[in-house]
């Protein structure tokens, strides 16, 4: 049977990209954010996830605001990354897992979450740089995905308790998967920003703390909060934590946090790293890091 | 959108969609480097085949964020046509909040302590 091994969560920033391309790791600037990945690696080389669930939002490269998912499932052999015209360098494509893909989205619609289906996508950088962030280089990413795209871009926007539940449906289907393989289930974007308005730069760090805090211990607490209050507590564009809320949601064991970075600012963003182990290492016989 | 009172900041909903639709679509485009390029020989000619309101070119001629917003354009989208003129979002931040540059990125350093 398929299990979910653990979570991740980080942000997504455009400039990302162009940093690594640049080789800028290290720079003053950057390192306080590529730092928070070593550990990450470790993680990764010794989990050796098959497969990625990964929820985040489109910016405009595959979905346009002419027709807009709240909610779509890739079911793709491939989904290439293509130019998203604001400079940073094209990435390479990521493997697909079909048959996965249309068993999440079987349980799913049976859950009633009416998904999109796209059997073909094209994803932008909030898939590409989290893969390229966990495995750095130029070799094929080490694991097949599945791309689930939330709409937080044109509101409505789904509720974060309805992102929190999609989450959950997600986890239960993987549960039922009959390969065996070992899935990580990867939320990106955030934490707080705000690009547009008169409040653009809007960084609120004492929430974003309470948000990893919940994440950890409570999240369904963060299920209470309205689409405004995030959108005023975590700036225009920190509500792409809801990608974060559907992840935790898919962490059906027992879950336990692992490891946080967090920094301001990356570009006009609160940046922020998460792994969560989905059931205790004692369990398993294995150490954390 | 409505039915929120946070300053600063539009919720990017049904009114601005509508209202947007050309300008959005036109920043779409921008997805394109034969697009881009096409933009920057004939800016009067890219906004007219995208059928930009007057508010809409305006905007676009002043280089003027704030005003694109209440055009109807979305900030994903308005990223594209920025980065046309290498503007980041540091770049349109400061415009936006009237600050320099370096001011602006003092600002977000500062949300850090």
């Amino acid at each position: 049977m398929a299990r979910i091994i653990g979570g991740l969560g980080t942000t997504h920033v455009p400039s990302i990209g162009k940093a690594i391309a640049e080789r800028k790791q290290n720079d003053p600037y950057w390192k306080p954010f590529f730092d928070g990945f070593h550990f990450v690696h470790r993680w990764l080389a010794r989990e050796k996830p098959d497969v990625a669930v990964v929820f985040y939002n489109d910016h405009g490269l595959n979905f346009f605001l002419d027709k807009l998912p709240t909610f779509a499932v890739g079911a793709a052999n491939e989904y290439r990354n293509e130019d998203e015209g604001w400079g940073i360098p094209v990435s390479k494509s990521a493997a697909g897992i079909p048959n996965l893909s249309w068993h999440l989205i079987e349980r799913l619609v049976a859950d009633e979450f009416d998904v999109t289906i796209c059997q073909d996508m094209l994803v932008d950088h909030a898939v590409t740089i989290p893969l390229s962030l966990m495995w750095p280089g130029e070799a094929p990413w080490p694991v097949r995905i599945v791309p689930v795209s939330i709409n937080t871009v044109q509101h409505p926007l789904p509720s974060a308790a309805r992102c929190f539940k999609l989450g959950q449906s997600i986890g239960r289907a993987i549960d039922t998967y009959e390969e065996n393989l070992k899935v990580l289930v990867i939320g990106t974007g955030g934490l707080s920003h705000q690009l547009d308005g008169e409040r653009a730069g809007f960084i609120n760090k004492a929430f974003d703390q309470l948000c990893m805090d919940r994440l950890t211990n409570d999240p369904e607490s963060l299920t209470r909060y309205s689409i405004p209050e995030i959108v005023e507590q975590a700036g225009a564009q920190g509500v792409e934590f809801l990608n974060w809320i559907a992840m935790r949601g898919a962490l059906t064991g027992k879950v336990i946090e692992v490891h946080r970075n967090y920094h301001i600012p990356i570009s006009n963003t609160a940046a922020a790293t998460m792994v969560f182990d989905n059931q205790p290492a004692v369990l398993r016989g294995q150490h954390a890091a | 959108m409505r039915h929120h009172n946070i300053p600063g900041t539009t919720l990017f909903g049904g009114d601005e969609a509508q209202k947007g639709i050309a300008l959005n679509r036109m920043c779409f485009s921008f997805n394109s480097a034969e697009n881009r390029t096409a933009f920057l020989k004939d800016e009067d000619a890219y906004c007219a085949k995208f059928g930009l309101n007057a508010e809409q070119r305006q905007a676009v001629r002043e280089r003027n964020v704030l005003k694109m917003l209440a055009a109807g354009g979305n900030i994903y989208y308005l990223a594209k046509l920025a980065g046309i003129f290498e503007l980041n979002v540091q770049d349109i931040g400061a415009q936006q909040t009237g600050m320099s540059v370096d001011q602006f990125k003092d600002k977000l350093v500062a949300a850090g302590r």
